[in-house]
């Protein structure tokens, strides 16, 4: 909760800085003694193991770009040199690959956790919007990033995806066109697009950490929601941030670095494609062009439309569609826990984007196009159709009275006397 | 301060107050207009510059493409098929109906917008034989194959798509799969007999 400060300056520099640049005030009131409900699980440290990440991104990609060249002849080599003549370069660059797919796995987590708990729902929807944006600057950053390797997956995904636009000729024609070769800078893509998205590419972490400080500005403003959706009602339903969730989040982003680890260590290609590690050759495509694991939903959502148009559109659709969450979902009750209709379409919603994910990479062919329909369709049903109407017509479990209560089992006597 | 004074005070002759608001609004527009100019550099600067523009025309030579035979070249960093097609490729592509074609334009940047795809539309004016085009799938931009030895042609005996499974026939044009559009012609000219400018 936006709560009144109690920072009292305790030597005479505090004093001097508090009347010049209250950090120390700001740091005291919002992660030390800020109050986080007392039953807030472990999906709740991944917003912590995400700064993590993104601080990681950000480090070992400034090293990187003082090794890397962003030219059509030199770009797969001075990769090739980070490998294996930069001193840790090996590392580094694996860090780098790894970690966006960590990313992505993190920020996935994180919006499950929201969706289900309903962390979207009043007073949160600007802090739920702000995660998407950081979501579609990931997605730009991410498949910039992944250019940069100018191998042949490289290559052919900026083509595809740029290629993308062109629909836009059925439109008006001639638009798409001059679309593309403005973001190409050329006829096709070449040493300029690979120019722009290297400067893109450095840009956008940086945006990213700019709407990351409004997201936690926007989270501060009514605090954390928690696993009974519950709001905090006395000062027994929190805990101070410090020490408390420091500690908690601190252990989380370890834990999590095992993960990372194990792939960082033993299997760093794994999640990649062994075709990147083909130069980029403008003449010969790949017989199967797919994208990072953390794009297939989208892309099958690309490909089992057959018009190209209605296509792209529903590419962007499936993303936008989150931003309207907020006020999609009709229910009263914040968490799923307490709904026992919703509940069922959102594991079904859990299955369907992992089944999307195999769709895409899969060939758009016989049963799986089939099914990759089947679950194009349910998943904007689930946001346009379900999330309004389950919300209308369910009869919600009985709420616990406090946070207090849900985790001691018992009306406590604080939680009856205090001021709420 | 008397200047602030003055300009705050309602009811001072000095400053007539839609004198005032006209000027507000005029400063306001000249700053909006100043800044949109400013930004058209910033958006411009991406499109293809003047080197890129100075590629723009290159010439090929044909002697040595034997009948049968298929080169690729680079026109603005797109491949060019260019095929010496056989007679039976041609008459393949003449038997073809035009309301058998997905797409009915001859998308040929040397004739009207409004050509239809017919194989005299497609191939090279008064040299049927030749096709020159640019070997990009209409799809999403992929690189068909078709024109090595041996490559897949494809159901339609011209090109085939690995992307997404689009095949074009003998004429470049598509008969099957995702792709919207036959493979476009760029704008070319026979110099010689056996050399043609494209761009």
């Amino acid at each position: 909760m936006a709560h009144e400060s109690t920072y009292k300056p305790s030597t005479g520099f505090e004093r001097w800085l508090d009347a010049r640049l209250p950090i120390p005030r700001l740091m005291y009131d919002q992660f030390g003694v800020f109050p986080m409900p007392r039953n807030v699980n472990y999906l709740w440290t991944f917003g912590a193991i995400l700064m993590f990440l993104l601080a990681t991104q950000i480090a070992t990609g400034i090293v990187l770009a003082m090794h890397y060249q962003p030219t059509v002849d030199g770009a797969f080599n001075s990769i090739e040199k980070i490998m294996r003549d930069v001193n840790w370069g090996w590392l580094l660059r694996y860090a780098h690959a790894v970690g966006a797919s960590m990313f992505f796995f993190a920020a996935f987590v994180h919006m499950f956790r929201g969706l289900y708990y309903g962390s979207y729902k009043a007073p949160r929807e600007i802090l739920w919007m702000l995660g998407v944006l950081i979501l579609v600057l990931m997605i730009a950053t991410a498949f910039m990033g992944y250019s940069l390797v100018w191998g042949q997956m490289s290559f052919w995904a900026v083509t595809v995806i740029t290629n993308l636009f062109t629909s836009l000729d059925t439109l008006i024609p001639g638009l798409g066109t001059m679309l593309v070769e403005w973001i190409w800078g050329g006829f096709a893509v070449g040493e300029p697009t690979l120019n722009r998205l290297f400067a893109l590419h450095y840009l956008f972490p940086f945006l990213i950490a700019g709407v990351v400080i409004l997201h936690v500005w926007a989270l501060h403003i009514p605090g954390s929601n928690n696993p009974t959706g519950v709001d905090i009602k006395t000062k027994s339903d929190t805990l101070p941030f410090h020490p408390y969730f420091t500690i908690k989040d601190g252990f989380a982003v370890l834990l999590f670095c095992i993960l990372f680890g194990a792939f960082l260590f033993y299997a760093p290609n794994y999640l990649g494609h062994s075709d990147n590690y083909i130069p980029a050759d403008p003449l010969v495509t790949p017989a199967h062009i797919v994208p990072e694991w953390y794009f297939l939903p989208f892309y099958a959502i690309l490909r089992v439309i057959p018009d190209k148009l209605m296509g792209v559109l529903a590419l962007f659709g499936a993303i936008v569609v989150l931003f309207l969450v907020p006020w999609l979902d009709t229910s009263r009750i914040r968490s799923v826990s307490y709904r026992p209709i919703f509940k069922w379409f959102f594991w079904l919603f859990v299955i369907c984007c992992i089944a999307l994910g195999y769709f895409g990479s899969q060939a758009p062919e016989g049963w799986k196009l089939l099914w990759g329909r089947i679950c194009t369709i349910y998943y904007f049903a689930f946001f346009l159709i379900i999330m309004p109407v389950v919300g209308l017509i369910e009869k919600p479990r009985r709420l616990p009275g406090s946070i207090t209560e849900s985790v001691l089992g018992k009306p406590s006597a604080s939680a009856v006397g205090g001021a709420a | 301060m008397a200047n602030s004074d003055s300009s705050t005070d309602p009811i001072s002759h000095d400053d007539d107050p839609s004198r005032r608001d006209v000027m507000m609004v005029a400063a306001g527009a000249f700053a909006a207009i100043g800044g949109a100019a400013i930004l058209w550099p910033l958006l411009d600067q991406m499109n293809p510059d003047a080197s890129t523009l100075s590629l723009a025309t290159i010439e090929v030579d044909l002697a040595p493409v034997e009948t049968g035979q298929a080169i690729t070249v680079m026109w603005r960093g797109k491949p060019i098929f260019i095929r010496n097609r056989t007679a039976e490729e041609v008459e393949a592509a003449k038997e073809v109906k035009l309301d058998e074609l997905p797409d009915k334009l001859a998308r040929n940047a040397n004739l009207a917008d409004t050509a239809p795809a017919t194989d005299e539309n497609r191939g090279a004016a008064d040299k049927e034989a030749w096709l020159v085009m640019i070997g990009i799938c209409t799809h999403l931009g992929c690189i068909p194959q078709g024109q090595a030895v041996g490559s897949d042609k494809g159901e339609y005996g011209g090109w085939y798509c690995p992307c997404h499974g689009s095949a074009y026939d003998t004429a470049g044009r598509i008969r099957k799969g995702p792709a919207p559009e036959n493979m476009y012609i760029p704008p070319y000219a026979f110099i010689s007999d056996t050399k043609i400018k494209i761009g």
